[in-house]
């Protein structure tokens, strides 16, 4: 496909990247300097100019492309450039947003076509749902769910006093419908044999139903997960904290909020009727310790400033809470956040970019999550006749394939079909892919 | 960060560039089948550009270039493909050409579009008829990019494409033409070779309706492949002076072609035509052709100044005072190099004039040397700019080109590069000297500098001793040396080489 990316922020270069290996990729950008440095790092065509100018677009080939996708950093600008890309010609529209009411304005709309975008990202909500699954699974690093919800992907980091560590593979695994899709290992992408030896601090990539996904979180850190979780404190009144909030509730949980401002703490508490809102500087760590956050069971740090979400999440994890998660707005800074003992860093940026790239992969690829920085990604394909993987068992379809992909899970007619080297793939099934980033282009075309 | 250069990941990406010189050369070798001479000579370099390319190869299986190995890739891409097609002069074992140091003269001067020759005897009589194409295709090789072919062949360099054609094309930055690099590699060369076919065809069309006798399709197809990409090189040896005066008419507009941003081609090719006209640069290249070619067809046509005796007289002969003139001028501003004259027998009014000629340089992402049109045409305008300030110190103005305001860093960029060049130009000219003194060669003043500027510019010919008639071969072997360096230089415009030799690129 052709497609137009306005906007070379994080998000914009994050879709590029993830797309230029398979599409002809033209990026628009406002500043000269992020347009030189796209052009020579990615091989994509970037523009200097205002995306939601006419000429502009007629330069980037806005008559021919098949898809534009707004993600700069403010709203009206994305609804305006598809706003008017549409005033050209048909392409199919994407537009970034962080103000939910825009989302609801566009959700409102029958047909689903409001400032003539085609399919809205809300970044605030979607961060606010990651980290609510992110809080419901502890341990992981990284949930996503496929298949509506029927197959989860996860990452999880192995503890040094982990039962799994120094074990194999083959020994780890007590699970029936789980797959064991990759072991992270010094930043390499290594596909698990069953002799393999999980290591302390190795990360593994699991594939599988969310009930063996929560049962093997239990298994891999006994003491951090729970059954459910009682206590949470979420450290911000932001719109993500807000939405965190709302999500949590209609789980039938009962956070605490914690916000600074007068006016918007009464008016979160008036909006979130289950959630008990303090309004007190969140930095005071004597307050803190005073109302118990170190028995907190996942503290969330969703302040509008990077360095004060460092900063409580540390302060919290000092006094004893047992989960640390912080919004982290620059991607740059999720990998410092997590040294320094912040359990989960979650980029916003980084969420909407990989709600977007999965909307974009190939028509029948559903979704997809990214992991480790683009090294590797789990897809979710509906098969159809054509498909290599159709009407023979799974062992030899995979002998065809390159060695980086690993076959998760499959659905069919909406239950879980525990994915066996004798199974037989059919189509209409969804199979939940892991794949190696050098094994991608390989593999898209022929599933 | 890396913290040094990863040399094995580029002289890798080399070993694919030379292994696949091998099927270039099946060019000659076609030829040389066809006319009974020279099949070893291919045969054995070919097995030779496998062997070594396969070899380089070897070093890194999975190469990754970062920005650092790119430069390094493409500077020794260009030395390493010199030194293999100098093989088969080397192989063939005839003439002056068959001494290494020669062998790698010519075959840098082919590559890199100079021109410049230290073949003693140009013809067929010492040399196969292969042999002296494979001369001519490597011109053409060299013309659009050894690199640029590189990118629109190997997908392997499609990521960082865009920098290591950024480092090989002529000119301040490249223009990506389509989103993806190699595609944009594709639609350069694709534009190169059908300029290049019409102009076969044209030349040959000449013999045939028979103004033009001494242009056998051998003839057509040779000049065909030295013209575009402003290279020089003949297999007559008196150059275009051996063709008659409509194929030197005919020559004429495909040398400006040749010095002519190819991106303006493209877009006329895909509606907009108007390109041209909207381009700063080309208007500009126009009118500096015109200009020279004005000057130096007046000089001419008035006369007064010694004649060169090859051909009838000049002066008072409006047809052939403006076709010598303008012939010339294009042949060296573009940097081309062909000669329908000996121009070196001119008066000094016209040899100065053509002298400056060797500095100006066809445009940007042409195939064209020297500084480049539009380099000149920002250090006239930001010199203008200088004078408006001077009076009016308040005032605000940025440099403008076709309507875009430059960067200021951009402007500064251009003029480092430039006096930078003269600089390289005015020490480049003293080593001769030495070199020349030392070694006990005549050297005269207006020769050696033409020598340096035709060989650091890709020109190709000079004056006096380097004449278009005449050749580099009396110079000492250590100078013949240093212009290879200076010709490698000036192709890759210095400052990808250059960086190569500071400490600090090694370093981290």
């Amino acid at each position: 496909m052709h497609i137009i990316i306005i906007g070379a922020g994080e998000v914009g270069s994050s879709i590029a990247a993830s797309l230029a290996d398979t599409h002809e990729v033209v990026v628009v950008d406002m500043d000269g300097e992020r347009v030189d440095a796209l052009t020579y790092s990615l091989d994509v065509l970037a523009i200097q100019g205002d995306g939601t100018s006419l000429d502009t677009l007629e330069e980037a080939g806005v008559e021919r492309t098949d898809m534009i996708i707004a993600s700069t950093d403010r709203d009206e600008t994305n609804l305006v450039a598809c706003g008017t890309a549409k005033t050209v010609d048909d392409p199919f529209t994407i537009a970034r947003v962080k103000n939910v009411d825009y989302l609801e304005t566009w959700q409102h709309a029958e047909d689903r076509t409001a400032f003539g975008v085609d399919f809205m990202v809300c970044t605030n909500l979607l961060t606010a749902e990651d980290i609510v699954r992110v809080i419901g699974l502890p341990a992981a690093r990284d949930v996503d769910p496929f298949v509506g919800g029927r197959v989860q992907m996860a990452e999880f980091e192995v503890g040094p006093e982990s039962p799994v560590a120094d074990q194999t593979v083959r020994e780890a695994d007590r699970f029936d419908s789980l797959t064991f899709a990759a072991l992270l290992r010094d930043g390499d992408v290594e596909i698990p044999r069953g002799e393999t030896v999980i290591r302390a601090s190795d990360k593994v990539v699991v594939i599988g139903s969310p009930e063996s996904v929560q049962g093997f979180a239990r298994e891999i850190a006994p003491r951090e997960t729970l059954s459910r979780n009682e206590d949470l404190v979420i450290i911000g009144g932001s719109d993500i904290g807000y939405h965190t909030a709302r999500l949590l509730e209609e789980r039938g949980l009962h956070p605490r909020l914690i916000e600074q401002d007068h006016e918007r703490a009464r008016q979160l508490a008036e909006e979130l009727p289950d959630t008990v809102v303090m309004e007190n500087d969140p930095t005071d760590a004597e307050f803190l310790a005073r109302e118990h956050v170190n028995e907190a069971d996942a503290v969330v740090a969703a302040l509008d400033s990077d360095e004060r979400n460092l900063l409580v999440s540390v302060l919290a994890k000092q006094l004893g809470a047992r989960r640390t998660v912080a919004v982290v707005e620059s991607g740059d800074y999720v990998d410092v956040f997590e040294t320094v003992g912040v359990d989960v860093g979650v980029n916003p940026r980084e969420v909407t970019a990989e709600e977007i790239t999965r909307f974009t992969r190939e028509l029948h690829t559903e979704n997809v999550a990214l992991i480790e920085n683009d090294r590797a990604e789990v897809l979710e394909v509906e098969v159809d006749g054509d498909s290599i993987l159709v009407g023979r068992p799974i062992r030899e379809a995979v002998a065809d394939l390159p060695e980086e992909f690993v076959i998760g899970a499959i659905t069919r007619d909406e239950r879980f079909v525990v994915p066996r080297g004798d199974t037989i793939i059919e189509p209409g099934d969804h199979v939940v892919a892991f794949v190696g980033r050098d094994a991608l282009e390989a593999v898209s075309e022929r599933l | 960060m890396n913290l040094r250069v990863d040399w094995r990941a580029s002289v890798s990406l080399v070993g694919t560039v030379v292994k696949w010189l091998a099927v270039a050369m099946a060019f000659p070798l076609a030829l040389a089948v066809f006319y009974g001479d020279g099949v070893t000579t291919f045969v054995a370099s070919m097995a030779l550009a496998v062997g070594i390319g396969w070899g380089l190869e070897r070093l890194d299986d999975d190469p990754d270039l970062g920005a650092r190995e790119g430069f390094l890739m493409v500077a020794l891409t260009w030395l390493a493909v010199s030194i293999i097609g100098a093989a088969p002069y080397v192989i063939a074992g005839q003439g002056t050409v068959a001494q290494p140091v020669n062998a790698l003269f010519e075959s840098m001067s082919g590559f890199t579009t100079t021109g410049a020759t230290v073949m003693g005897n140009i013809g067929f009589e010492d040399h196969s008829r292969a042999l002296m194409m494979w001369r001519q295709q490597t011109q053409w090789l060299g013309g659009m990019g050894i690199v640029v072919l590189a990118v629109a062949i190997l997908p392997e360099l499609s990521v960082g494409g865009a920098q290591l054609m950024d480092a090989e094309a002529p000119g301040p930055g490249i223009t990506k033409l389509t989103p993806r690099i190699a595609e944009t590699a594709r639609a350069l060369w694709k534009l190169y070779i059908a300029i290049t076919a019409l102009e076969i065809l044209l030349l040959f069309g000449l013999h045939l309706v028979g103004v033009a006798p001494n242009m056998t399709p051998y003839q057509a197809v040779a000049h065909g492949l030295t013209t575009m990409p402003t290279g020089g090189f003949s297999p007559a040896a008196r150059s275009i002076e051996y063709f008659s005066a409509a194929v030197q008419w005919l020559i004429i507009p495909f040398m400006v072609a040749a010095g002519t941003n190819f991106a303006l081609f493209w877009h006329a090719f895909n509606g907009d035509p108007e390109a041209f006209a909207e381009d700063n640069e080309f208007r500009f290249y126009l009118g500096v052709l015109a200009v020279f070619a004005g000057l130096v067809a007046a000089l001419l046509f008035v006369g007064g100044t010694p004649e060169p005796t090859a051909v009838e007289p000049l002066s008072g002969n409006i047809e052939k005072a403006l076709r010598h003139a303008v012939f010339q001028v294009v042949s060296l501003v573009t940097t081309t190099g062909y000669a329908s004259v000996d121009f070196a027998e001119w008066g000094n009014p016209a040899q100065y004039v053509l002298f400056v000629a060797l500095f100006v340089g066809g445009s940007a992402g042409s195939t064209g040397g020297a500084v480049k049109i539009v380099r000149w045409l920002v250090i006239l305008r930001s010199i203008k700019r200088e004078l408006f300030t001077t009076v009016h110190p308040e005032a605000v103005r940025p440099v403008r080109l076709g309507g875009r305001a430059l960067d200021e860093r951009a402007v500064r960029g251009i003029y480092a590069f430039t006096l930078l060049y003269l600089l390289i130009f005015f020490v480049a000219a003293m080593v001769v000297y030495f070199d020349a003194a030392r070694t006990g060669m005549e050297l005269v003043a207006l020769d050696a500098m033409s020598a340096v500027a035709a060989t650091l510019g890709n020109v190709g010919p000079g004056f006096g001793i380097v004449g278009p008639m005449n050749s580099y071969l009396p110079f000492p072997a250590t100078s013949k040396l240093f212009m290879v360096f200076l010709m490698w230089i000036g192709r890759l415009e210095i400052l990808p080489v250059l960086v190569l030799l500071t400490p600090a690129y090694w370093r981290s």
